[in-house]
């Protein structure tokens, strides 16, 4: 062959509006998936300081003195945008579990052919609880 | 000729279970067809006597001038029972004969004119214009160089092709003077039926993300195939052995992250995915061991 032309990642993000659901699926379980690590990490953080906490640390807090476990966690509790997050939290952990049921059946290769209703369900599923999740999340916090 | 047809006398379900019950692709089609019924008479109807709008992938790395690639405009006048292909051959006859693309049979046997068509990998000859919105853009499959104008290289689709090795294998051929015939089950034969369509038109492995990332990824087609051979009965435990070895390795069946763009555009509907999920199944299977 004398030459011929590279055209590069045809489907790219520039072409979202054509990708199929098991498509969607794929790049939700991902970004779940990466959302979920990164919140582990924040996890570990905000729990370690149990470890402070059992050794008699302390801090103020709305002018209390309080272990530095329980102050952490009723801070960040405080803050809205906090609350905001984590009810994102659940809606990015709801969706990985149930796309993650369903991977689990197209593993077993159970109902393959219904694998994009199966996603549409996972959708709808996880922005349901989401919304009913919402007025527990935002109870008592001031904006 | 009338196109009124008289019922065909009614066949009996047949036994087994994967054609009972759960609808066939085609199926879904006819549905989807008596459904919007009227409104493709509609549709057909405005058609009828206008021209389709065209719009074409060229490049030539030999004509200078031609060596950017662009986008060629096409009107083609509209036919009833039109397809893709259709249009681009009206095309390269009256307008410009040096339109280039692969076709042979235009029945959807050949495998040639896999086309990427308004952003979807699509056989030309078994795409009716109707279908799709206008303009119509077609440009060569995806993540495969091109030769000219709709030609892709398809080297590399047919080196993972023959990576599998498709062929049958098996020691205990009968010898040819007992005049004995190898013969497969039924229910077996039911089994590999959708995995023995495949025509070779590379549409599965254009639409794979994965493969499009890594070149070593044996990609669906090839898959398929060797799923083909393995689920065949015929084949000894140590061949089908031998072929799972091959598609277990790092670039096999595990590469596949079940995104389901192979199936969705297959334009024999071949259920890729489901096969590839079958055969980690099988690898799972050989490699467990309880004790």
């Amino acid at each position: 062959m004398s030459q011929s032309y590279n055209r590069g990642l045809i489907e790219d993000f520039g072409r979202w509006k054509e990708f199929s659901a098991g498509m969607w699926a794929w790049i939700f379980h991902k970004f779940t998936g990466w959302m979920l690590i990164g919140y582990l990490f924040t996890h570990i953080a905000v729990l370690s300081t149990a470890i402070g906490a059992a050794q008699g640390e302390t801090m103020m807090l709305a002018s209390e003195q309080v272990d530095v476990y329980t102050g952490t966690i009723q801070g960040l509790e405080s803050l809205f945008i906090i609350r905001v997050l984590e009810v994102g939290l659940l809606a990015v952990a709801v969706f990985h579990i149930l796309n993650g049921l369903r991977l689990l059946m197209v593993d077993l290769g159970i109902g393959l052919t219904a694998q994009d209703k199966s996603f549409y369900a996972s959708l709808i599923l996880t922005g349901v609880i989401t919304v009913a999740s919402v007025p527990t999340f935002l109870t008592g916090v001031g904006l | 000729m009338s196109t009124q047809q008289q019922e065909p006398e009614t066949q009996e379900a047949p036994e087994d279970p994967e054609m009972k019950g759960t609808q066939s692709p085609q199926e879904r089609r006819l549905e989807e067809k008596e459904s919007g019924l009227t409104e493709d008479a509609d549709s057909a109807g405005d058609l009828e006597g206008e021209t389709v709008h065209l719009k074409v992938f060229r490049y030539d790395p030999e004509v200078e001038g031609k060596q950017e690639p662009r986008f060629d405009d096409f009107h083609v006048p509209f036919e009833k029972g039109m397809t893709v292909l259709d249009a681009v051959m009206y095309a390269r006859d009256e307008y410009d004969s040096s339109l280039t693309f692969r076709h042979s049979c235009r029945q959807a046997v050949c495998g040639s004119d896999a086309f990427f068509v308004n952003g979807k990998q699509r056989l030309g000859c078994k795409t009716q214009i109707v279908e799709l919105e206008q303009p119509v853009r077609i440009e060569p499959l995806p993540h495969q160089e091109v030769v000219k104008d709709l030609v892709v290289d398809m080297d590399h689709f047919y080196d993972q092709m023959h990576a599998v090795e498709p062929y049958f294998q098996d020691e205990e051929t009968p010898a040819a003077a007992d005049l004995e015939e190898q013969r497969q089950s039924p229910e077996n034969r039911e089994k590999i039926k959708m995995s023995s369509r495949c025509i070779w038109c590379g549409a599965c492995m254009s639409s794979c993300n994965i493969a499009a990332g890594d070149n070593e990824y044996l990609g669906p087609a090839a898959i398929n195939k060797a799923y083909k051979f393995a689920m065949d009965d015929r084949e000894s435990e140590a061949i089908k052995e031998h072929r799972l070895r091959i598609l277990e390795q790092e670039h096999g069946v595990w590469r596949c992250q079940t995104q389901f763009s192979c199936t969705e555009v297959c334009p024999k509907d071949i259920p890729l995915t489901e096969h590839i999920q079958e055969l980690k199944r099988e690898a799972v299977k050989k490699n467990l061991k309880f004790w």
